[in-house]
């Protein structure tokens, strides 16, 4: 037992599963097993309690938060709240909010944000066999396209749909 | 080694991300109540347009070319400038962020510098979306120079090592810069340094330390140094920006409380508004920032917050309540803060301010408390008269109508895109 409180025991058994030797809620209980069996565990740093600790004791999850789920790359997404109802057909709704992440390369088939004759457009992407063009979901408006000479810039795309409903 | 990371006309650039029309045409960005000029587009410089001028001056030309103004919109620039060093700190071993739009990465230890400097400009330039410019080299200064070639020839697309030079090449290019941009030669120094004779970079360069410290102080006698390639200024030296003044330090030991953290920003606003009135400016906004140790293996977190100035100010309680305000909105528990720093943005000669009518600003009766404190300070040691930091409450309501909405940190403000 070294000087800051570290237990380390020698792993002899090949066959304990390596996901257990990973689990948090072990390092809380004492070494059990018989003396041919153990496994290395850096234990708490801090002093351990005295008292049979819990099972669940230092495996506390913190609250699921939406925040890491739907933002994956803070410093690259951005949100933007979408007017117009072209892409209806793609579950987007007038007003709802757009997370969108730049660092994703836009592929066939992706929802991107693009610019558009100086403005953002939110369309689904069609990129197949050289050709290049915006699609909405909505027969009413027609693809848009570019010839030789104009370019897709893309802003980025788009990852999550936030919809509130009348609640 | 070292790579000096700045933002290619950041304000502008900041206001372009979200305004796909504008990326062809000029913008410049405004101070306080619409003012002076704080920062302009390539478009803009190329007519001509200074720094600093003041608005009414500049409004027709403005119209006539089809530029558009903007009154400065700190959040979304301190939002920006965070995205930036976040993106830095993710593939470069140390960053030490310099001001708003300027990080020192330390590349010691990386196997091909030039190349994720490439990476490390391509990746903000396609996550952010502002284009930067990075410059290596053996030394801070060195790596300064390098940003200052990058910046100034296209052909080098934004990324340049001064180090990679042979010697031959290395004194052409540096006979052919001007010594006041080496970092640290203010115009004073230039002036001087040219009456000795040193008009280059070269020159100074190749001049005697020695007598480099006897006439300019051991600071420029480092600078020579760094010149010839030995890392001898650290970050905190301070060594004063052209626009902005910072006070910044390493703690200690690790800062987990926002007490703690509040303490040390105090005491940084009043240095740092202390520097500011030697100077003889006034700013424009405090940035406040805080980061984690980035060579410990701990959860990491980097924030930083520009709160602006209502009439620009060179008054330690305002500078010190806006910092501090900074902070507090910053601060997460549960990290440990390695290092924090008061930023002043946006510096203006003194004599150019003009009153707000309403605004708690610089009185001349606050301006002479404000000398008594320096001389107090002076005669009779530092921190003799230090400032509470509580209890002012600084009028933030900046006139809105030239402001860019706050894209990136209010909800009601989010920018639209069509369906």
């Amino acid at each position: 037992m070294d000087s800051i409180g570290k237990t380390t025991l020698t792993f002899v058994d090949d066959t304990i599963p390596e996901k257990l030797l990973n689990a948090p809620w072990l390092a809380a209980l004492a070494p059990a097993g018989d003396p041919g069996t153990s496994i290395r565990l850096p234990l708490y740093q801090d002093a351990v309690r005295a008292g049979w600790p819990s099972p669940a004791a230092g495996y506390e999850e913190a609250r699921l938060d939406l925040n890491e789920h739907i933002i994956q790359r803070p410093e690259a997404t951005f949100l933007l709240r979408v007017q117009g109802r072209s892409m209806e057909g793609a579950k987007i709704s007038e007003g709802d909010v757009l997370v969108c992440d730049r660092a994703i390369t836009p592929v066939h088939g992706h929802v991107v944000i693009a610019e558009v004759n100086g403005d953002f457009c939110v369309k689904t992407l069609w990129k197949r066999g050289g050709t290049v063009k915006l699609l909405s979901a909505n027969p009413k408006y027609p693809p848009i396209t570019f010839e030789d000479g104009s370019e897709l810039v893309i802003f980025g795309v788009v990852t999550w749909i936030l919809h509130k409903t009348p609640s | 080694m070292y790579a000096l990371c700045d933002a290619n006309n950041f304000y502008a650039s900041a206001e372009r991300i979200m305004r796909p029309d504008l990326r062809k045409r000029g913008v410049l960005v405004l101070g306080n109540n619409e003012g002076c000029i704080v920062a302009r587009s390539a478009e803009v410089k190329a007519l001509g347009i200074k720094m600093g001028q003041p608005w009414f001056q500049v409004k027709d030309m403005a119209r006539q070319h089809g530029i558009v103004a903007f009154a400065s919109n700190y959040a979304l620039y301190a939002d920006i400038s965070d995205r930036i060093v976040t993106v830095l700190r993710d593939m470069a071993p140390c960053v030490e962020p310099y001001s708003i739009d300027e990080s020192f990465c330390l590349l010691g230890g990386v196997a091909e510098p030039e190349r994720l400097c490439r990476e490390m400009k391509q990746r903000i330039e396609r996550w952010v979306g502002v284009p930067v410019c990075l410059g290596l080299g053996r030394s801070r200064s060195r790596s300064k120079l390098a940003n200052f070639i990058a910046k100034r020839n296209a052909e080098f697309e934004g990324v340049f090592n001064i180090d990679a030079l042979q010697p031959h090449e290395e004194l052409a290019r540096l006979s052919n810069i001007e010594v006041g941009e080496v970092w640290g030669v203010g115009s004073r120094y230039a002036k001087r340094l040219g009456e000795l004779g040193i008009l280059s970079v070269a020159d100074l360069q190749a001049a005697d330390v020695e007598f480099i410290r006897q006439q300019f102080g051991v600071v420029l006698a480092r600078t020579v140094q760094e010149l010839r390639g030995i890392p001898c200024i650290g970050i905190e030296a301070q060594i004063p920006h052209k626009q902005q003044i910072m006070c910044s330090r390493s703690f200690g030991r690790p800062v987990l409380t926002l007490e703690e953290l509040e303490q040390a920003v105090v005491t940084y606003s009043a240095r740092a508004a202390e520097k500011l009135r030697e100077d003889g400016s006034v700013a424009q906004g405090v940035m406040v920032f805080a980061y984690t140790s980035p060579f410990r293996d701990i959860p990491q977190y980097s924030g930083s917050r520009v709160i602006p100035l209502v009439t620009a100010s060179q008054d330690t309680r305002l500078i010190t309540a806006a910092a501090v305000a900074g902070v507090r909105h910053l601060y997460r528990p549960g990290f440990q803060y390695a290092k924090a720093g008061v930023m002043l943005l946006d510096l203006l000669p003194q004599e150019i301010v003009q009153g707000d009518l309403f605004a708690a600003g610089d009185s001349k009766r606050s301006r002479s408390l404000m000398a008594t404190v320096d001389r107090l300070n002076k005669e009779m040691g530092r921190g003799t008269v230090i400032f509470a930091g509580q209890g002012i409450r600084p009028r933030w309501a900046m006139k809105q109508g030239m402001k860019s909405p706050a894209y990136t940190t209010s909800w009601k403000e989010l920018r639209i895109v069509r369906a």
